[in-house]
């Protein structure tokens, strides 16, 4: 499932996004997809360049549009297993309307948010995810912003299912990915990864080992998180399946109307 | 028939079968048409939540197979214009209908100008060709969007429909062809997959379109906006940069001749020619018929298609034409290609007119006082 003769990839050593494909890799894998069927839509940033070392077809699309190019993809041809991977910047900065649009239309499409908290390929800028207080090279005096939870805008956006898990649970991520294929509607899962050469270094994570302990530390799961104190909740986040509903999805919808 | 209307209903006959767009006039009878229309011929209509998606779906569409299109106007078409460039590069077939309305920004919604020449050439970042028609009448709208689809897919480029206000809202009888009369142009696919890796970019010669898969027939391609090799991936070597440029605007630059499609009327004998595109043809047309009927020696030409420029058609005007007049609804944009490829052969002047009103046959004749 890798094109091996794309290899070495371009990331920097110690990041988190091969533990994302390699989690992604092993649910395809489990899931046993019919890989000339499964198609693998990507925006622009380190983790959107992944589709190039996939042996799948790939579409590198343009920044923040792979949620469109899916969509029409899935809607020209349903039979297509559509997986979009995408960066937090890509994903929920210029393609954050597409993104709600998509979970509101609920149509058969599985997104993996590569979440580093910032916009590594330029340099560490801040992104809609960057987390209140840190810094980023464009917010060197910590971040002002309020960031989205992207989980929590799924679901109020219309997602069936949103789940959220870190590359420090590998494991369970891949169980995690395998239930998002499974899913019929619009499906989420992010993944909290590390990023230690721009944001780490910024916020006293500056190894890979430190950047997976703040994790470690910091994703609870979900049980657990909902018996925290609301004192206790703060700076943490639930990780798992956050939400799973079944509701009309888009193709099989206009296929009403179509016959098809 | 409405010109809108023709454009959506030849698109169906040409085998559109996926269009995405986003409300906006004066384009808007055109999606209308086809969110009814579409679902009862087994194709698919969808509103997007903006004009970079509905452009998006639409490629994606056509990345599986399926002949895609979308229609806008004004500030619709700039917002596309990123992954226009996108569907140059990746040479992915589809067709975008720009029915303009006057500009800049929000402009005049709805009135007519002709103002978008220069955009729909060079809208999107980077050297990247494009082909470009323009209707100047109900039945030309129907002609050239079947036109815009056998280009589009013939050499996998976006190819864009430039109508207009007029046009687009202008109800005029036509003779539809039968179905058999109705010539269309495939894209190639390759044949069966083969064993080893298969290099959707490799093309034997310069001026070749690359045979390029769909998603999901087994052929693992990949499609990148960055700068590709023959086999689809990344590269920054210099020699395979210069390649695919070369060839992108090469294997539109070779077919010149047949995609230009241009109107040459009583322009043998003229001392005097109206060159035009688009509803201001109309006008054009009348002072000739009109003026020819008085004994003046005047001519006419209609540039269905702008882009690629069809310069041959200025280079090779009889040596009798003293004067071009190029009537166009903005400042001058066509007006200067001619004057670029007139070589000083004669003189070219322009009528402009960027009031969001058509340019009058009288206005014409007025500007034509002291060039005969």
């Amino acid at each position: 499932m890798l094109r091996l003769d794309r290899l070495p990839h371009i990331w920097c050593p110690g990041c988190g996004n091969g533990i994302v494909t390699q989690a992604f890799l092993r649910a395809v894998h489990k899931r046993k997809m019919d890989t000339d069927k499964l198609v693998v839509v990507s925006g622009i940033g380190c983790s959107s360049r992944v589709v190039e070392f996939l042996d799948f077809d790939t579409v590198h699309t343009a920044h923040g549009r792979a949620i469109p190019f899916a969509t029409g993809m899935k809607i020209a041809n349903p039979d297509l297993n559509v997986v979009i991977l995408a960066g937090d910047g890509d994903i929920a900065a210029i393609g954050g309307n597409h993104f709600i649009h998509g979970a509101r239309r609920n149509i058969d499409l599985t997104v993996i948010i590569f979440n580093n908290f910032n916009y590594g390929m330029t340099g560490g800028q801040y992104s809609p995810l960057t987390v209140y207080g840190e810094r980023a090279a464009t917010a060197p005096y910590g971040m002002v912003e309020t960031p989205f939870d992207m989980c929590e805008l799924a679901k109020g956006a219309g997602a069936t299912f949103v789940a959220r898990s870190t590359t420090w649970h590998a494991s369970d991520l891949t169980g995690l990915i395998d239930r998002a294929l499974q899913h019929r509607g619009f499906s989420v899962v992010e993944v909290v990864t590390g990023c230690h050469v721009n944001y780490g270094k910024l916020n006293g994570r500056e190894t890979p080992v430190k950047m997976l302990r703040w994790q470690r530390d910091h994703g609870v799961p979900v049980d657990k998180y909902h018996q925290l104190s609301e004192e206790d909740k703060v700076g943490m986040f639930p990780i798992g399946v956050l939400y799973h509903f079944t509701r009309p999805e888009y193709t099989h919808e206009y296929g009403k109307i179509t016959g098809r | 028939m409405q010109g809108n209307r023709a454009c959506a209903l030849a698109a169906l006959h040409a085998g559109m079968r996926f269009f995405a767009g986003y409300p906006i006039t004066p384009s808007s009878e055109i999606a209308d048409f086809l969110a009814a229309e579409l679902p009862r011929c087994g194709g698919s209509f969808i509103q997007m939540e903006d004009e970079i998606a509905s452009m998006g779906a639409v490629i994606g569409a056509s990345l599986a197979g399926v002949k895609a299109m979308t229609a806008t106007s004004g500030p619709g078409f700039s917002l596309k214009q990123e992954l226009i460039g996108y569907a140059a590069l990746c040479e992915i077939p589809c067709v975008i209908v720009n029915v303009q309305r006057g500009g800049p920004s929000t402009g005049l919604p709805t009135s007519p100008a002709q103002a978008d020449v220069m955009q729909s050439k060079w809208g999107s970042h980077g050297d990247y060709p494009m082909v470009v028609l323009c209707p100047s009448s109900v039945a030309e709208t129907y002609e050239l969007t079947i036109n815009a689809f056998n280009l589009s897919e013939m050499l996998r480029t976006p190819v864009v429909l430039l109508s207009d206000e007029i046009v687009g809202h202008l109800y005029e009888k036509i003779t539809l062809p039968g179905e058999p009369d109705i010539v269309l142009t495939e894209r190639k696919l390759p044949g069966p997959c083969p064993a080893g890796k298969y290099h959707p970019y490799d093309t034997d010669s310069m001026s070749d379109v690359p045979v390029i898969p769909n998603v999901g027939t087994g052929f693992h391609c990949h499609i990148t906006g960055l700068i590709h090799d023959g086999a689809g991936f990344p590269t920054r070597d210099p020699a395979e940069v210069t390649s695919l440029l070369e060839r992108l605007h090469s294997k539109i630059e070779s077919r010149k001749r047949s995609i230009c499609l241009v109107e040459r009327r009583e322009v043998d004998d003229a001392r005097v020619v109206l060159c035009s595109f688009g509803a201001s043809v109309r006008s054009c047309f009348q002072v000739v018929r009109e003026g020819r009927s008085q004994g003046l020696e005047i001519g006419g030409i209609n540039l269905k298609t702008v882009w690629p420029f069809p310069d041959f058609v200025f280079k090779e005007l009889p040596a009798n034409v003293e004067t071009v007049l190029v009537c166009e609804m903005n400042r001058g944009q066509l007006k200067g290609e001619v004057e670029r490829v007139s070589c000083g052969r004669y003189r070219v002047v322009g009528l402009n007119k960027c009031s969001g009103t058509m340019i009058t046959p009288q206005e014409i004749e007025s500007a034509l006082e002291g060039l005969l």
